[in-house]
């Protein structure tokens, strides 16, 4: 297979749109990739599309074929791709296979959401079937309620408190204040996060990410084509994607205390990459809940199992600690507009291995990893991009 | 006849009001409505709780006292006044669940607080007549009084079930007799959501009449007498009208306190007489005797007559769980917004 | 949330009665049913098997934002449960008091309504548990 690298990156505000819809989102940010890439667009030859519920939320199916009409992108292939929350991230991978392939040089990976034109109720039953519809959510389980199931295994066989559950929530808001395109620019406190109120005990709100609209995209490229096809553009290379699939119905997993997809996909991730957790520099994880990025730290092998929890509380993942994690502000305060999400945090590692990612830039930042998760861990895609010399 | 019970399960769902409270409320004198009627307080379903579900878990009980295959079972009877349905039977929801479906007949009887005992009839001539090897019939009611309604006090849920066959009987049913007229003192239109009733009408020209004619009737065809028999239960829509009855009938009031259960779980409707001859046969040893006689507005009353046998002694023949343990045990007292909110009396839920 | 009605009438077996599945070959027990065994693929053989009606909880939450169509009933408590034969179902706990409702509490099936079309659809009844 061909190297891949990324050319360009593009992200609109994450937040509350209410005059932009999923429509005038995506083109905001398709723009904004082409114009980093440094090429004209024509150069493009396929697009990705990562959207999770598109009919539910806006009542539009058939994205791929809206992203090229609206993209003005006619008449090339484009082709929308679903894995729940991990949309986004399985696009960024259906867009790297296509180009590694050798099919296309040039594609473009977009992805959004447009979660606010429904009521928070009908989001959480559009989210409700990244889960098992028959057996979870028609029992009346959120997701939420499924990440606090596992929250409360996680407590007791290692020990994890709230507090330090809390603790990523107050270090993501914490990095999110130093990113302009965050949903929530605001530093929290552990106690403003135990003073919320419980969404499924003992997950709190200030533990669960928030309803977002936004959208992402990304222009990757043939390694070997990039001085022909993108002379200009600031590339940086995947050094590895890799995905993995367990049950859909957390009922049916040996264990509900990791995320087992995600140490599948890490461990071929690192394989394919040559490198191994501590050569990570940066790291953007699925923070859905607050106990998501406690077990992806410890499934990516940054910490070992059961110690996430404390070495977060400890500073272990802040900004230029022992590993920078969710510099974005993650999914927490950066937002989680569903198909955006996985693209965004492939793009927020290309800013900082290109060193532009000013206030929260991690020094000397050459390797980063994105973990982008889907459902209760059903889908884990881990990108390992690389500054390129 | 040589039908009889084969076994019975009883359910009181967990939650309780006490009539004060509900006093409380309307600014009453709840002590005195109390003592008035005779219930202190009763029992009140979940939100997610229906005459469905409680005939569910009553009938499951008694199949598996029964040890019978469920396939067994030929027809499944449901009564009750509070159908989750109008139109389509909770008798097919409960054959399902114990696992009786498809070669069985099944309906849904309403007469009022006697459909229950409406069933078991039902049951007792398609058993006797070689039609079916065994019948389910349930009584089962999540009783609805309107707000502010002095049945309000009274209305309280639960479910009994008897499985009806020739063998194995933990108790003969000798004889039954049933005295019916059109008389309106309770009733509810199709599309009305509370019942409505005739006040003190209720009583002599409807309850006590028919108790008392049924009853009559019943000792004067088998030539008995109320001394032949060990306990009485009557429908019991309050805990004065049952004890009233039994004296009219020439029952002793001790006769028929085993039987009383109304006065802490209030009235279950078609559950009520049922749920009062669990009671006694919770207790009651081979060779005794028992007197039953429901009451249904509309209005009718069913009477039977009873002999416990010695199957009653058999390991597993009477449920783990105790009508008394149902009544007084694992129980959760609510005020009346809680009540108002898992019955779902507030009009904008 | 509601579910097409003719979903509803497929899973009775399973939602009244935990009928679930059991592979011949390997011997595992499966709930809800499958088709096919995961771990023996075509040398599976798939029977029907009923669940054991006891089991214990393996996790638990209360739940205070619901759903559409259990808005109603927060909060209301949802666990993991492990049934005695090791398979997990996802149910809520009723009918016990929030003190008793902790990992490794026993508890039992009982029957409700889990799900209804508003006031003039279909119900939908099946499984939840309640602390012993």
């Amino acid at each position: 297979m061909r190297s891949v690298s990324i050319i360009g990156v593009g992200l609109t505000k994450f937040g509350e749109h209410w005059d932009k819809g999923f429509r005038e989102l995506i083109v905001e940010a398709a723009s904004k990739a082409v114009v980093d890439a440094g090429i004209e667009g024509k150069e493009i030859q396929a697009i990705y599309g990562g959207v999770m519920a598109s009919g539910r939320l806006i009542g539009q199916e058939h994205i791929g074929a809206l992203l090229a009409d609206q993209l003005g992108m006619n008449p090339i292939a484009s082709t929308r791709v679903e894995a729940a929350c991990a949309s986004g991230g399985v696009a960024v991978r259906s867009g790297f296979l296509a180009v590694a392939s050798g099919a296309y040089d040039v594609v473009a990976v977009g992805g959004g959401e447009k979660m606010t034109d429904v009521s928070a109720e009908d989001v959480a039953t559009a989210l409700g079937g990244a889960g098992d519809q028959e057996w979870e959510l028609f029992n009346g389980a959120t997701f939420p309620a499924l990440y606090a199931l596992m929250a409360r295994r996680h407590m007791l066989e290692y020990g994890t408190t709230e507090e330090q559950l809390a603790a990523v929530a107050v270090k993501n808001h914490s990095n999110g204040a130093l990113n302009p395109l965050a949903q929530y620019q605001r530093e929290i406190t552990v106690e403003d996060v135990m003073n919320s109120g419980y969404i499924a005990s003992p997950l709190k709100l200030l533990d669960c990410s928030p309803i977002t609209d936004g959208a992402a995209a990304v222009i990757l490229c043939a390694t070997e084509k990039l001085k022909q096809l993108a002379p200009n553009g600031d590339a940086v290379e995947i050094a590895a994607s890799a995905q993995a699939s367990d049950s859909l119905a957390l009922a049916s997993r040996k264990s509900m205390s990791e995320v087992a997809s995600t140490k599948v996909a890490a461990n071929d991730a690192y394989r394919t990459a040559g490198v191994g957790p501590k050569d990570i520099d940066v790291a953007e994880v699925h923070d859905c809940f607050t106990i998501a990025e406690v077990m992806a730290i410890e499934a990516l092998g940054f910490f070992p199992k059961g110690t996430g929890g404390k070495a977060t509380e400890d500073g272990e993942t802040e900004l230029n600690s022992t590993i920078s994690v969710n510099t974005s502000g993650g999914l927490k305060a950066a937002g989680h507009p569903i198909g955006a999400t996985g693209i965004k945090q492939v793009s927020e590692i290309v800013l900082q291995l290109r060193g532009k990612a000013d206030k929260r830039q991690v020094n000397d930042a050459q390797v980063g990893l994105a973990q982008n998760v889907g459902g209760s861990g059903a889908t884990t895609v881990i990108h390992i991009l690389r500054r390129r010399k | 006849m040589d039908v009889g019970i084969i076994s019975y399960g009883a359910y009181v769902p967990r939650m309780r009001i006490k009539s004060e409270e509900i006093a409380r409320v309307w600014e009453k004198e709840g002590k005195k409505i109390s003592a008035g009627l005779g219930i202190t307080e009763k029992a009140v379903g979940a939100v997610d709780e229906d005459s469905a579900t409680f005939a569910v878990e009553a009938a499951r009980k008694a199949v598996k006292c029964s040890g019978i295959d469920p396939q067994k079972i030929g027809a499944v009877f449901v009564g009750s006044e509070s159908k989750p349905y109008a139109v389509k039977p909770t008798a097919t929801i409960v054959a399902e669940a114990v696992g009786a479906t498809p070669f069985m007949t099944a309906a849904d009887f309403e007469f009022a607080c006697k459909a229950g005992t409406a069933a078991v009839q039902a049951c007792m001539g398609m058993v006797g007549s070689g039609m079916i090897e065994y019948g389910l019939a349930i009584g089962s009611d999540t009783a609805q009084g309107r707000p502010n309604d002095p049945l309000e006090y009274s209305a309280g849920g639960g479910a009994a079930a008897y499985i009806i066959g020739k063998e194995k009987q933990i108790a003969e049913i000798e004889a039954t007799f049933s005295f019916s007229t059109d008389t309106p003192d309770f009733w509810r239109r199709q599309h009305a959501l509370f019942p409505r009733h005739a006040g003190r009408f209720t009583a002599d020209p409807a309850y006590f009449k028919h108790v008392v004619e049924a009853g009559k009737g019943l000792l004067e065809k088998i030539k008995a007498d109320p001394r032949d028999y060990d306990y009485a239960v009557f429908h019991q829509p309050n805990g004065k009208f049952p004890l009233r009855a039994a004296k009219l009938l020439g029952f002793p009031e001790e006769k028929v306190l085993q039987g009383l259960v109304t006065p802490l779980i209030g009235n279950t409707y078609s559950a009520a007489s049922l749920l009062g001859l669990a009671s006694v046969l919770d207790i009651a040893k081979p060779g005794e005797r028992i007197f039953v006689v429901s009451y249904g507005s509309g209005a009718g009353s069913d009477a039977f007559s009873l002999t416990v046998t010695e199957e009653i002694s058999r390991k597993g023949a009477r449920p783990s769980v105790l009508v008394k343990d149902l009544i007084s045990g694992d129980k959760e007292y609510i005020d009346y917004a809680m009540y108002a909110k898992h019955r779902r009396k507030l009009k904008s839920l | 949330m509601n579910e097409a009605l003719p979903l509803i009438w497929r899973r009775i077996p399973e939602r009244y009665n935990m009928l679930g599945s059991k592979c011949l070959n390997c011997g595992t027990p499966y709930f809800p049913q499958r088709k096919m065994c995961p771990k023996c693929r075509r040398k599976g053989k798939i029977v029907a098997e009923k669940m054991p009606t006891e089991g214990t909880i393996y996790s638990f939450t209360e739940v205070h934002a619901a759903p559409k169509g259990f808005e109603q009933e927060t909060p209301y408590f949802l666990a993991m449960v492990e049934l005695s034969n090791g398979v997990r179902v996802l149910s809520q706990v009723v009918d016990s008091p929030a003190d008793k409702i902790k990992i490794g509490a026993p508890v039992n099936m009982v029957f409700r309504k889990i799900s209804e079309d508003g006031e003039e659809g279909v119900i939908a009844y099946g499984y939840k548990f309640k602390v012993k």
